[in-house]
């Protein structure tokens, strides 16, 4: 069945660690398009939520690390951090292995991906979850691109992945609901958090609602970094779910940079016509 | 330099209760299943966060590494800041990527 809903937002952990720290009035209109979001994929009554993220070393590490990973358990748990620092409770996430197996293997027809029967969610992960599915009564298949420490996947490969697994999608009997969660501009977790270069974000906003392909493929790994630090490298989740709806164009809810998350922050639908 | 090893004994520390509690109870113990240097071994002891920073332990792990410390975030900032200040630059990892 053709997939029934795609969007994108953000999960750093500060939107619900140091929530009591922002600016109540920003921080509550972010929270609204969250609840929007929400509401949005409900209605489009989802089977299942594929969620493209990018983990931090909770389950991939310089052991072994995918390019490209598709969870494929019968459940989950997160989040991994401490729950008070993070501002959610650990839990267990129900899992779609069957769905997953499927989507697994029709992703191969086009693209190499790792698969995990055990995951652990990090705040990339449970951050959206936390406000997109607060009951975690939908099925939820996880997928992971590293974009964490170089040697990265192309952003070409990244549009090709992001192809595959749509085809995936349509291929399955299962109304799916897409989502990516990323950042753009933002340096978490160094001496520059907090700080996010909104020029950089409106500009790659505006070519992802566009879906402007060859604007969105032109960017370089170092032109990123130094532009948008070693956190624009998420940028790999907005592309995959920017090829998994080529030819049709989105809507930008909600975009600000709220410091004390370290992120622009951004909720934003694509069409999946 | 060993960045790997003090990034797995972070990343396992983060991941694993069971490794967190024998951390807790018999440090060395732990430490010496790692190929660490005597400044590496030093910063994750005491804990030195900005020297961890400047070695370039990435802050995806620093940060838990951190908090299980009880560093306040504004701390932990503070700890790297200062920790460039005395250590000079980010020598190898992401952060020096551009430099490599």
């Amino acid at each position: 069945m053709p997939l029934v809903f795609a969007g994108v937002c953000s999960h750093a952990p500060g939107i619900t660690g140091r929530a009591h720290l922002a600016d109540a009035a920003i921080r509550d209109e972010f929270y609204s398009h969250y609840h929007r979001l929400r509401g949005a994929l409900e209605a489009s009554r989802p089977d299942a939520l594929v969620v493209v993220g990018a983990e931090h070393f909770a389950n991939f590490f310089f052991d072994n690390m995918p390019a490209y990973c598709i969870g494929m358990a019968d459940f989950y748990e997160g989040p991994i951090e401490d729950e008070e620092w993070l501002g959610i409770q650990r839990r267990r996430i129900p899992g779609a292995p069957d769905l997953s197996k499927r989507l697994i293997a029709r992703v191969m027809d086009d693209c190499d991906v790792a698969y995990a029967q055990e995951w652990k969610f990090d705040h990339g992960i449970s951050v959206p979850l936390h406000f997109l599915t607060p009951r975690y009564d939908l099925p939820v298949v996880p997928v992971n691109i590293n974009c964490q420490e170089p040697p990265l996947t192309p952003l070409h490969r990244t549009w090709a992945f992001g192809k595959a697994l749509r085809k995936a999608c349509d291929a399955a009997p299962e109304r799916i609901a897409l989502i990516g969660t990323g950042g753009i501009s933002h340096w978490p977790c160094t001496p520059d958090s907090g700080t996010v270069n909104e020029a950089f974000d409106r500009d790659f906003l505006d070519k992802f609602v566009n879906n402007r392909k060859d604007d969105l493929l032109a960017y370089t790994d170092e032109e990123v970094y130094r532009e948008a630090g070693h956190g624009g490298f998420e940028i790999r989740t907005f592309i995959a779910i920017a090829a998994a709806t080529e030819g049709a164009t989105g809507e930008l809810w909600f975009y600000a940079p709220i410091p004390i998350f370290a992120v622009g922050c951004t909720v934003a639908t694509m069409g999946v016509q | 330099m060993s960045l790997y090893y003090v990034q797995k004994l972070m990343y396992q520390l983060n991941r694993d209760p069971r490794v967190r509690e024998r951390f807790e109870a018999d440090p060395e113990s732990l430490l010496q299943e790692y190929e660490l240097t005597d400044e590496e071994l030093e910063a994750i002891r005491k804990p030195d966060i900005g020297l961890l920073f400047v070695l370039g332990v990435n802050g995806q792990l620093l940060m838990h590494y951190a908090a299980m410390h009880r560093y306040p975030w504004a701390d932990y900032i503070q700890a790297m800041r200062d920790g460039v200040e005395e250590h000079g630059k980010v020598r190898e990892g992401l952060y020096a990527m551009l430099e490599e």
